[in-house]
């Protein structure tokens, strides 16, 4: 039998943004098993929230996650109203699936950018992060802040876009819309893009559905589930929705369905601004009634799920957050196996899971202990596969 | 026939089924039929399994589990109540994989042992963590004054 190496990738790693710790047991360039280890960075929000105001879990859960900071609150504040009973005003609806969409441009565009560092197109990394620019500007434009909006409140949203500012959106969303198309021909065009991407990391259908994978990670595969189309909420039923549904399950449909989803996503946001009524923007609500509640957001990532069980007091008795990647991540069991150690980053990196920034990842010997290789040798060794596909 | 009368047919008086709203269905089950309701809706109904939730309660840990009808636009939820002080409950992660990451979680956050898990270790709390300290659990407290002592 081959000597069997362990391969820590982890628990900081450049492409995700919160600390995790994968362990692939590989002989020779194969990996014959993985393990994952997650918790560095538990905050222990749930206990939290129950010791702070309704209002103040809003901003709390905003903090859960840096990138997609708005789905969080959006899962929240329906849990909510769900308890409560609370109608939202349909002006109030449109604005935050206006927010919902550009965060999910932003999120994809990140993601693409980093899959491209990851495979050594420099450019794609640039030209993502560049173009997602445009799309912090329009949330600063909105909200006053790039990153972690504050939009929302139970019973509405906390500020109102503008009747004069409609214009100046739309403008800014049609630059959105050419970047997307552009960036999403130039990205599955690329003959060595597919070659790199296609038929690596495949997760199939009945093992999709078995994990209970969620977003776009499931519609790459094939499983045909979305809940801004499932379970409507804000103003998704009003607005022409498509979901991007690809069928391969590899890392070059995850990107695919991404790409194409930020296309759709620039559609809604427009279609949003010409339609969205006059009115008040907040329900103005006092109180939160008794019972249970179940809220749900589609974010960039899948399903985001909040339960809450209210006591009629002003704090929660329990608040359990579900994320995306929580159901995500554990498919790597299923894609990462067979693979070889230059894809297994990639692979990883393609579920888009939520976490962490600074680099810290090294091959290990089993027998010795000693560092094969280090992190900054596994991207080289993953671009090094993309130079030899090119030439 | 709707979802939730088809559940309703095939367990009959073993469950309560609450209907919060068409959107909303909350069922209280034994412990002992959990696993076959569960059964039902996940592989007869094709449901997806969102989570499961752990509360502490007075009289032991209540686990929802959460399934998604995504066809049917429909949440239903399992309320299976764990008593104090054994805490055992059958894993569901041979007949449903994804409930494997969250029976770790309930486990290390709130106590319960679920049987035949295949790897129920720590998942999100430190390895040095003390044994038998559940940081989801409430607090209780035998008297007024214990309370404010520790308040």
């Amino acid at each position: 039998m081959a000597k069997e190496t362990i391969i820590p990738i982890g628990p900081f790693h450049p492409l995700l943004e919160e600390p995790e710790f994968f362990k692939f047991y590989v002989e020779g360039e194969k990996v014959v098993d993985a393990e994952v280890r997650v918790g560095y960075n538990h905050r222990g929000i749930e206990k939290m929230a129950e010791g702070k105001t309704y209002d103040q879990d809003t901003f709390l859960v905003e903090r859960i996650c840096g990138i997609c900071s708005t789905s969080h609150p959006f899962a929240f504040v329906q849990a909510v109203e769900d308890v409560s009973g609370i109608e939202v005003p349909e002006r109030a609806k449109y604005i935050r699936t206006i927010i919902g969409e550009l965060e999910r441009i932003h999120s994809h565009f990140l993601w693409l950018g980093l899959a491209g560092h990851f495979i050594g197109y420099n450019t794609v990394f640039m030209w993502a992060w560049k173009y997602r620019e445009p799309v912090l500007d329009i949330f600063e434009a909105i909200s006053g802040n790039r990153n972690h909006y504050a939009m929302f409140k139970f019973g509405g949203v906390r500020r109102d876009i503008k009747d004069e500012n409609i214009p100046g959106l739309l403008k800014a969303i049609d630059e959105v819309e050419k970047f997307a198309n552009m960036l999403t021909k130039a990205v599955m065009d690329d003959p060595v893009i597919q070659a790199r991407l296609k038929g690596i990391g495949i997760l199939k259908k009945q093992d999709a559905i078995e994990m209970g994978v969620l977003g776009p990670v499931a519609r790459a595969s094939g499983v045909d589930i979305d809940v801004r189309r499932d379970h409507p909420y804000a103003a998704y039923d009003k607005v022409d929705l498509k979901v991007i549904v690809a069928g391969a399950g590899d890392v070059f449909d995850k990107a695919a369905v991404r790409l194409l989803e930020s296309i759709e996503s620039v559609k809604m946001i427009r279609e949003c601004l010409k339609k969205m009524p006059a009115g008040s923007f907040d329900a103005d609500v006092r109180e939160v009634g008794v019972g249970e509640g179940i809220g749900l957001h589609e974010a960039p990532r899948g399903e985001c799920f909040h339960y809450i069980l209210s006591n009629g007091t002003n704090y929660p008795e329990r608040h359990k957050i579900r994320a995306p990647s929580f159901m995500n991540v554990p498919s790597f069991k299923k894609t990462v196996i067979g693979e070889s150690i230059a894809d297994a980053a990639l692979i990883t990196a393609a579920v888009d899971p939520c976490y962490c920034c600074t680099e810290r990842m090294a091959v290990v010997d089993r027998n010795s202990n000693k560092v094969v290789l280090t992190g900054p040798e596994l991207v080289r060794l993953c671009q090094e596969k993309t130079e030899k596909l090119r030439k | 026939m709707n979802i939730v009368e088809q559940i309703k047919e095939k367990f009959g008086d073993k469950i309560k089924v609450f209907e919060r709203s068409s959107k909303r269905t909350y069922i209280d089950v034994p412990k002992e039929e959990a696993k076959d309701l569960a059964r039902y809706i996940f592989k007869d109904l094709k449901a997806r399994f969102s989570i499961a939730t752990g509360t502490d309660t007075r009289p032991g840990i209540e686990i929802l589990y959460h399934f998604a009808l995504d066809k049917h636009n429909l949440f239903v939820t399992l309320r299976v109540l764990v008593k104090k002080p054994e805490l055992t409950m059958e894993t569901f992660s041979d007949i449903i994989p994804a409930t494997n990451w969250i029976e770790r979680e309930i486990h290390e956050m709130l106590g319960v042992n679920f049987l035949g898990h295949p790897n129920l270790t720590r998942l999100l709390l430190p390895d040095d963590w003390k044994e038998g300290e559940y940081p989801f659990r409430k607090k209780t407290f035998e008297s007024e004054k214990e309370y404010l002592e520790n308040k």
